[in-house]
């Protein structure tokens, strides 16, 4: 059983990497060819640093996610206080399913729906549609609010609420006593919910190619029209560093999350032998 | 102690969600004094303390702090701090900064806010825990830090909420004791909040008994054990036999089929009254020899004495006694007139009194409820 | 109990009002569509123009069924065996599932395709070993192995938390009680995941049935299914109105799908989206 089990995970974490793995490597194959690895270069990555658009496109994808997910942190934090102090069970439960339709409808109905939107909307106040940075800002901040409130609502509803009494008490404002208290407490769900919605808006492929257009792409719309019809390997260098990137992320995240977690207990254990 | 009235709370009435908490209470609280609101959960004793405290506003009624009203002056403007009943110490910030937090707030300068800190640490017991995590800390410690937390403050009034509940019963005792003699150091007025009748006999100058959001009694421990006021007072204080009585006149009172000399006076001729008798005050004597007599249906050992169950006429009464008796056996029953003590009825007679249904085991399980609320 | 502060009472205006303008007016505006003209006159139009795409619904339906199948059929076992290696393995391991997850499906499926394209890796390594071609991309099992390829981690993931999540002591029992190691899987592992299993279930059956990009690049743009559909009548305005109807259709069939498999798990809140 143990070694079947073993087999089993061994093949389907084969099957899953082997594509991302091989385009990596022919991703350094001189000879252009997909079938048989000829001679290690770099020439597409040369040619994927002497693309402009590439990295227009990479810039373009920063800006939005910063900003969708800064926005989306700061209306979805204040959401979640207001949710949290929120008294009728009725109300909060129509904002919050009416919050998570984003995340349970498909991408495509999301994206048509946007799209919709600001055609209608631009038809009615009879302006030319412009689709761009501000109509993919608005979209990302959509998709990504969901996941701020998740991350930052129960930190609310797991704080004591004495602890804003005691601030109050001592003589604290409620300002003071929000900065004070209640943001340290919460600060973490709010640097999930941001890292959460910055990765999102940087994946997000099928929303953006609804409510985008040709002048301002993100990186995976450029990926998607770079490699509509042909093969390009400049693009699978493209891919392979981003996977790099992704993964040097995730291990970081992890790799941090352990040594916070490892100290804590070294706190922990060096006061209870005191 | 003395006699300047520092706050007073005049007809004050909350109700939350239609429902009443507080209904038109009266209180004067006086400088440099250990109040205790007492009542069982739900009597409105927090809801007192936080109308105090600031962080509820009454719906009616009000409140007089120093000369002056404060119904709507928010808790960061009182001159009063609070011992939260879960402690409430900011897990972001170590020992310390916690204690520190309200001389922060006033800007004081940073020498004087570490001597003081010393100070106050000195003055709970725990030197040398300034680097301290909060959340390393144990129940008691932590409860020694929000006590700091507040008195570094000067507070002309300390708000304690159910400080002790959480704590287990050997360092209850110990904290008692603390806590009386860090008010008697400090000179600060305590107003404590619990529904621990012994630890409301102990530490207080004054006692206030709080039922269905209405004051029942106000008096100091011995007036509240020895004069009750009324069937729930009698009950919710210590053990009580109370009694279904006759004032026939003046010092005397009729129960259990029998006339009895008494202390009491003031009540019309023949008015029907609650009898109270506390449980140590009855002597057991030979059959000859006794007022009343019964049978015994239950004896249980508690150390110092024997806790008894006496069948008199239907009626059961529970006394404590040093003789053992056995089960069954007929015994004779001795009262001094000073151990009876006469109330007027009220709405709580005959709720309480009778021992029929007592059982040990039933006390301590309505008690974990209690706690648990 | 404790009076609102004025900050608390308007907290969660601005997201309301952001929740109004771009969520609940969208899909106003898809409901309009749906039901107008060309002109945007009422008219139920393109509604009887949807029994022409009722092929494209069926192979959609069909191709994310079988997919979710596949998926759930390799994906339980995964989980399992996951749940069960020793935590420091199991740790990496889990990292494993998840990384697919953040990799953009763009390019997993492009890298897919490029595998076993008809002049990829695979064809010519089965050359070198003197076997026949196998020409995947453009058939119905190129474009369900592309689907299972890309969401097996969104099933995994869910599944291996609600296992993680059952207390041991309720599989001691269950053997003290007399149960055999398969009745121990059928009886309480398998009824205890169930939250996990319709979660990944979902979060399989709904990319599945809208995608278009797996579908334009392993099926080699032959296939037409509804995601493909919505996405070809969007490119021009004529014919947003259908689109806009085949949307909606599309929304109603995920809506009640969710709800029954809510149902069958006996509760909506637990087992949630694990990202």
């Amino acid at each position: 059983m143990k070694i079947f089990s073993k087999i089993y995970m061994w093949i389907i974490f084969l099957i899953l990497y082997a594509p991302i793995i091989v385009m990596i490597v022919f991703s350094f194959n001189d000879g252009g060819s997909l079938s048989s690895f000829t001679e290690f270069s770099f020439k597409w990555y040369e040619e994927l640093f002497h693309d402009d658009a590439a990295f227009g496109a990479l810039k373009n994808s920063l800006i939005l996610a910063l900003a969708s997910s800064v926005l989306a942190c700061i209306i979805g934090t204040f959401a979640a206080m207001g949710l949290n102090a929120m008294k009728s069970k009725y109300i909060k439960a129509t904002i919050s399913s009416v919050t998570n339709i984003p995340m349970m409808n498909p991408d495509i109905v999301t994206g048509v729906s946007m799209m919709l939107l600001f055609v209608a909307v631009a038809g009615i106040i009879n302006i030319p549609v412009n689709l761009g940075f501000w109509t993919m800002l608005i979209a990302h901040t959509t998709f990504n609010l969901p996941y701020v409130i998740l991350s930052v609502l129960p930190r609310f509803k797991q704080m004591d609420k004495s602890l804003v009494e005691a601030a109050l008490d001592l003589g604290g404002t409620p300002t003071y006593a929000f900065f004070k208290v209640q943001l340290p407490e919460i600060l973490p769900g709010i640097i999930s919910g941001l890292m959460l919605g910055f990765t999102l808006s940087l994946d997000d492929f099928v929303i953006s190619h609804f409510v985008s257009s040709p002048n301002f792409q993100t990186l995976p719309l450029y990926i998607y029209n770079q490699t509509a019809h042909n093969v390009k390997f400049s693009m699978y260098a493209l891919c392979a560093i981003v996977v790099v990137v992704i993964l040097c992320l995730l291990l970081l995240v992890n790799f941090m999350g352990s040594i916070s977690n490892y100290r804590n207990r070294k706190k922990d254990l060096k006061h209870m032998g005191a | 102690m003395n006699e300047t009235t520092l706050i007073s709370l005049r007809d004050v009435s909350k109700a939350f969600d239609g429902e009443t908490v507080l209904d038109a209470i009266s209180l004067d609280i006086h400088d440099k004094e250990f109040v205790t609101l007492l009542g069982p959960s739900g009597c409105g004793k927090t809801t007192t303390l936080r109308i105090i405290g600031g962080f509820e506003y009454p719906d009616a009624g009000t409140v007089i702090f120093d000369g002056k009203e404060i119904n709507d002056v928010p808790p960061y403007k009182r001159p009063v701090n609070t011992v939260f009943q879960k402690y409430a110490l900011f897990p972001n910030m170590n020992v310390f900064e916690n204690i520190a937090f309200g001389l922060r707030i006033k800007k004081t300068s940073e020498e004087e806010i570490v001597t003081r800190v010393k100070e106050m640490l000195a003055l709970v017991n725990l030197k040398g825990f300034e680097r301290r995590r909060v959340n390393t800390l144990s129940g008691g410690q932590q409860q020694r830090v929000a006590i700091a937390r507040a008195l570094i403050n000067n507070p002309k009034v300390l708000l304690l909420d159910e400080p002790l509940g959480a704590l287990d019963l050997k360092l209850r005792k110990d904290m008692q004791n603390e806590l009386k003699n860090m008010q008697q150091k400090t000179g600060i007025t305590f107003i404590y909040v619990t529904h621990d009748q012994e630890e409301a006999l102990s530490m207080s100058d004054t006692v206030v008994v709080m039922s269905g959001g209405k004051i029942q009694q106000i008096g100091s421990p011995t007036t509240i054990y020895n004069e009750p006021i009324n069937a729930f007072v009698a009950d919710f204080i210590g053990e009580s036999n109370i009694l279904n009585g006759v004032m026939i006149s003046d010092f005397k009172a009729k129960f259990s089929g029998q006339t009895f000399k008494c202390l009491d006076s003031g009540f019309a001729p023949n008015e029907p009254v609650d009898v109270v008798v506390r449980p140590e005050d009855v002597d057991v004597v030979p059959l000859d020899k006794g007022m009343l007599s019964g049978t015994v249906t239950s004896v249980t050992f508690k150390g110092v004495h024997y806790e008894i169950i006496v069948d008199i006429g239907g009626f059961k009464w529970m006394i404590q006694t040093t003789d053992f008796v056995a089960v069954g056996e007929i015994i004779g029953l001795y009262i001094e007139p000073d151990a009876i003590h006469v109330m007027k009825k009220s709405e709580f007679s005959g709720m309480f009194g009778d021992y029929s249904s007592y059982s040990d085991e039933l006390d301590r399980l309505s008690d974990v409820t209690e706690e648990n609320e | 109990m404790k009076k609102k502060s004025i900050l608390e009472r308007v907290a969660a205006v601005p997201h309301t009002v952001w929740m109004i303008m771009f969520i609940v007016a969208p899909m106003i505006f898809v409901l309009f569509f749906a039901f107008t003209d060309i002109n945007g006159n009422f008219s139920f139009i393109n509604i009887t123009r949807l029994a022409q795409y009722s092929n494209v619904f069926l192979l959609s339906i069909g191709f994310a069924l079988i997919a979710t199948v596949i998926c759930l059929l390799i994906g339980y076992p995964l989980a399992y065996f996951l749940a069960k290696t020793k935590p420091s393995t199991q740790k990496i391991l889990v990292l494993l599932i998840m990384l697919p997850m953040w990799i953009s499906l763009l390019i997993r499926t492009y890298s897919l395709m490029a595998l076993l394209d008809n002049g990829g890796l695979l064809n010519s390594l089965l050359n070198q070993l003197g076997l026949a071609d196998i020409n995947i991309v453009g058939t119905t099992q190129g474009v369900i192995l592309g689907m299972i390829y890309d969401f097996l981690p969104y099933m995994v993931l869910p599944i291996y938390t609600a296992i993680t999540k059952i207390d041991p002591k309720c599989l001691e029992a269950a053997s003290d009680l007399g149960c055999n190691n398969f009745k121990v899987m059928t009886k309480v592992i398998i009824p205890l995941s169930a939250p996990g299993i319709i979660s990944g279930i979902t979060m399989v059956f709904i990319p599945s049935i809208s995608t278009f990009y797996i579908s334009q690049k392993l099926g080699a743009g032959k296939f037409d299914l509804i995601g493909d559909t919505i996405e070809r009548l969007f490119q021009n305005v004529g014919t947003y109105n259908v689109g806009a109807a085949i949307s909606l259709v599309m929304m109603i069939l995920i809506t009640i799908s969710v709800v029954v498999m809510n149902k069958f798990s006996g509760n909506d809140d637990d087992g949630g989206i694990i990202v």
